[in-house]
């Protein structure tokens, strides 16, 4: 299932609606990756509202996806995680590092727009 | 897949694509049994982990999900894979899937009530419960 | 394991348990008011149901001398426990207590019991093999009401502790995104999990981005609830809120040290009036003094 990409001045918003398998965040990935590359683009919005389980495969993908647009001189923001998401990743140790995230698109817009 | 009996729920795994079916089954089955939202999320990515480890090193196996007791919902992982080598190294905490290395089996541990694992040549098989606070 | 639910009394010897069960009922049936009437007496004189009046003590009687006697001729109690967990629910906040409830059944037992003796005291034999088929069934009755009512009982203390619980954990919001947990007492990991679980919700329903963890109250904890509270401050993070932990004692600091937590990443201040200026700062608010009034704030920015 393909997420929506948008572009939003300098920022690209993906917004997942559902359930994600793997080949899907990779494909998400990939997308937002070559994206950035293509688009001049600054900043990058996951929005992970709609997903019910943030599991090792999940936690790995964000992050080299952050990375990875880091290289291309983008950063990224993740959006949404819910309370009981975020309550079960840290119980099973699972980490987003130093990936920014913030509550919900709009606080990750106003984090993109101070930061360069 | 095979019918549930209200006792046991089996979801068999043949690719990354049963994960978000194991998961959402654990969940629905965690709600029902009345675990709060944070447990029931719990249960979701702990099932999404050990279902991962099937497909990635053995291909397929099968999640088995059974109420236990009153109180507890019981998981079972189960593949007939070439099973895990060195079952202590991936037992020991810091041989974690962030790095990518993993099984995410001491995590899952941590969180269970109860936690069992058994592997060899013939296949692995993971069973925990996990109980309602 | 669960074991599959009795649906019918094992039969004495033949089928003949069926019959006999459906002569008693009868029986029970027929003399219904004045058996009925019996019981109620015998209620009254062993003091049990005091909370409740006499109207209504009538009323619960005749409903449950109705499901006796069902329970006894069918042979199934699902109808019964239903009946019994719905009169616990009414009569436990009431202040009815599990020996009254048992008590009265026992009571109805033993006055049926009676009855049939009266009946059937000519005929010895008879009266042997209907006690056979009474018996056993009268005993699951009791037991099925009894532990209706325990369980019953049970819930409605978890219900009860539970909202005790939820007031006595507040996140309170003290200025818009700021949010204070001040932690009191002793943390068990059961409060500690609600602790966290409202505290995230209390993140996302009132968009916290700094909240005050305040640990003043809380002299010492174990490495277990310290594990925990690193982990709220993670997945608060994760909600996009920074923490700050106030008030940790000399004890709380080296139990944290202990498990590994390089305190100088972890955002603490001594007190928690430092750390709501603190939390402030990050929030960009400036705190100034007036002279004529209390201390007030006004933002820098938004």
């Amino acid at each position: 299932m393909a997420v929506p990409i948008l572009k939003q001045g300098e920022n690209l918003i993906a917004s997942i609606q559902s359930a994600l398998t793997d080949t899907d965040l990779v494909t998400l990935r990939d997308a937002l990756v070559d994206k950035v590359a293509a688009l001049r683009i600054r900043g990058v919005i996951v929005d992970v509202t709609a997903l019910d389980v943030l599991d090792s495969f999940a936690s790995r993908t964000l992050r080299d996806l952050a990375h990875m647009i880091r290289l291309r001189g983008a950063r990224t923001v993740i959006v949404g995680i819910q309370p009981e998401v975020a309550f079960a990743m840290v119980q099973l140790g699972l980490t987003l590092e130093d990936i920014p995230t913030a509550l919900d698109l709009e606080e990750g817009l106003k984090f993109l727009g101070t930061r360069r | 897949m095979a019918p549930d009996d209200g006792f046991v729920t089996r979801v068999p795994i043949n690719s990354a694509t049963d994960l978000v079916n194991a998961r959402q089954r654990g969940r629905a089955l965690a709600n029902e049994l009345g675990f709060s939202p944070g447990e029931a999320a719990l249960i979701a990515s702990a099932i999404s982990e050990l279902a991962r480890n099937i497909v990635s090193y053995a291909g397929r196996g099968e999640i088995v999900l059974w109420r236990d007791g009153d109180s507890g919902l019981g998981i079972s992982a189960r593949d007939n894979g070439p099973g895990i080598l060195d079952i202590a190294a991936a037992m020991r905490a810091g041989y974690s899937t962030s790095s990518g290395l993993g099984l995410g089996l001491p995590g899952v541990r941590r969180i269970a009530d109860t936690f069992d694992i058994a592997s060899g040549p013939q296949g692995t098989t993971v069973t925990l419960t996990m109980r309602k606070r | 394991m669960r074991e599959p639910e009795k649906r019918s009394i094992p039969p004495i010897g033949d089928e003949t348990a069926t019959t006999l069960l459906s002569e008693l009922a009868a029986h029970l049936r027929e003399n219904r008011t004045l058996l009925r009437q019996e019981w109620a007496q015998r209620i009254t004189k062993a003091k049990l149901l005091t909370a409740m009046t006499e109207q209504e003590v009538f009323t619960e009687a005749t409903a449950v001398y109705d499901q006796y006697v069902e329970a006894l001729e069918t042979g199934t109690f699902e109808a019964l426990q239903a009946y019994a967990r719905n009169l616990s629910e009414r009569i436990i906040p009431r202040g009815v207590e599990t020996n009254e409830v048992v008590g009265i059944v026992l009571l109805l037992r033993d006055v049926l019991a009676r009855s049939l003796f009266a009946k059937y005291q000519a005929d010895f034999a008879k009266l042997n093999r209907i006690l056979d088929a009474y018996e056993p069934a009268a005993n699951r009755i009791a037991n099925t009401v009894a532990v209706g009512f325990v369980q019953e009982r049970e819930r409605i203390i978890r219900e009860q502790q539970e909202a005790i619980r939820e007031l006595s954990t507040p996140v309170l919001q003290v200025r818009e995104r700021l949010l204070i947990l001040p932690i009191i007492g002793v943390i068990d990991p059961q409060r500690a999990r609600q602790l966290t679980e409202q505290l995230l919700l209390g993140i996302r329903a009132t968009r916290g981005r700094v909240v005050v963890i305040d640990l003043t109250g809380v002299a010492a904890i174990d490495s277990s609830i310290a594990n925990h509270l690193v982990q709220t401050v993670e997945a608060s993070r994760l909600l996009g809120a920074t923490v700050i932990v106030t008030g940790l004692s000399p004890a709380i600091a080296q139990t944290l040290v202990n498990i590994g937590v390089d305190l100088r990443k972890m955002n603490t201040v001594g007190d928690l009036q430092g750390g709501i200026e603190e939390a402030e700062r990050l929030l960009g608010y400036r705190v100034t003094q007036l002279s004529a009034r209390d201390e007030g704030a006004e933002p820098r920015s938004g």
